[in-house]
């Protein structure tokens, strides 16, 4: 028999990002489509940045936690367009980012307070941090640096 | 090839991407400091995913049968199609700055005409690269303008790049039959029309960064075109293909 899709996203609601982990890859809004096409699951993906490295990896563990709950007939498919953009974060992705440590997206193009104790009072390190999507600040109430989700 | 100027323009995206995303990436490990050295090979990785996504096409559009990772790694100097600036050399930090202005600036307008292009396709890749494009102008100029209006010594190692890239700007807006095929079908903007814009938002941040702009338009070419390039694009492939030159097929 076959689940429904909305089983399915909840399934993949579970997986989470391989550099990120404590969203899911449905969180960070790369899964753009979940539909059956006859007997196969063909699952639409788009990647964050074009270059960034973990995106084999959020393939194969797609296909991983698919076949674990018993699906074989799996179609992976990369879909660029629209690109992706960080306004797909889910709000239980943007709050949990918050709470790890990690400035959640702003539209500002900046975070709106640090992670850690709130304070407003904040300086860019640099445009680029420790994955492609994210940048490099720092609280000069607390004194932490801290990544933040950029905005694109 | 009945695709012949859709194939060669594809090359031309993909090879400067491919041949400025391998040359930012010598820096790895050896930027001056510990933030830019991880700017920089973020700014590699960009480009090196979006050769992935133009060399893809192309080799879709060639239908011989190849990779992306065949054109990258399996063709010599004279099938490459980047232009001349960016396979030179990376000189000093300042001269690598200032070359990946010049070109995010091309770069981001280029990519902007593209993305309306009538090639399905090639609209979708570009409207997923300008946006990288763009983040890589904003950290290029600022910096450019960091350096230029610095210290005594880092405004003349900026004027020094800037005398010596100048000449390479002009390949960027030169155009042949291929492009004139291209424009004439929608699929990319010509050339020479990007030029306007480029040179007003170029000359804004050179101006605040109290660079003097050269007066000369000399222009080298024959990169994009394949006619000729320089040596070091030969010795950047040497290092670039070794592995895949000397243990064929090998993947990991």
């Amino acid at each position: 028999m076959k689940p429904d899709v909305q089983t399915i996203w909840g399934w993949l609601d579970q997986v989470p990002d391989p550099e990120i982990p404590v969203i899911s890859v449905v969180d960070l809004g790369i899964i753009r489509d979940v539909t059956w096409d006859g007997d196969v699951l063909e699952v639409a993906i788009t990647p964050t940045y074009s270059g960034c490295p973990a995106t084999s990896i959020i393939n194969l563990d797609v296909e991983t936690a698919l076949r674990d709950r018993g699906l074989t007939n799996i179609r992976l498919k990369t879909k660029l367009s629209p690109p992706w953009t960080t306004d797909w974060l889910s709000a239980k992705g943007a709050a949990k980012l918050e709470e790890y440590g990690i400035a959640p997206p702003s539209p500002a193009g900046g975070p709106s307070r640090c992670p850690r104790c709130q304070s407003t009072d904040l300086e860019k390190v640099s445009q680029f941090g420790s994955t492609p999507c994210k940048a490099h600040w720092r609280c000069l109430s607390c004194l932490e640096p801290f990544d933040y989700f950029k905005c694109i | 090839m009945a695709n012949d100027a859709l194939f060669q323009t594809l090359l031309r995206l993909g090879d400067n991407t491919l041949v400025l995303g391998h040359r930012v990436s010598e820096w790895c490990g050896r930027a001056p400091v510990l933030e830019e050295d991880i700017a920089l090979a973020n700014t590699a990785l960009d480009l090196i995913g979006q050769t992935q996504m133009w060399l893809g096409y192309a080799a879709e559009v060639e239908g011989e049968g190849r990779s992306a990772d065949d054109l990258a790694f399996l063709r010599d100097v004279w099938d490459f199609r980047n232009i001349l600036m960016l396979e030179r050399p990376n000189g000093d930090f300042g001269y690598t700055i200032l070359r990946q202005f010049l070109f995010d600036a091309y770069h981001r307008l280029l990519l902007t005409g593209l993305a309306q292009s009538t090639d399905p396709r090639i609209a979708e890749i570009a409207a997923k690269s300008v946006k990288e494009a763009t983040y890589h102008l904003e950290r290029s100029a600022e910096t450019v303008v960091a350096l230029g209006d610095g210290t005594p010594v880092s405004h003349e190692k900026m004027q020094t790049a800037l005398d010596l890239l100048w000449p390479y700007v002009g390949e960027m807006f030169e155009a042949d039959s291929v492009d004139a095929e291209m424009a004439a079908q929608g699929v990319a903007p010509e050339p020479a029309s990007l030029r306007a814009d480029w040179d007003a938002s170029v000359r804004a941040t050179l101006t605040e960064a109290t660079l003097r702009i050269p007066e000369d338009t000399f222009a080298h070419n024959g990169g994009r075109t394949g006619a000729r390039h320089t040596e070091h694009l030969g010795h950047m492939l040497t290092e670039m293909q070794w592995l895949q030159r000397a243990y064929p097929g090998a993947n990991w």
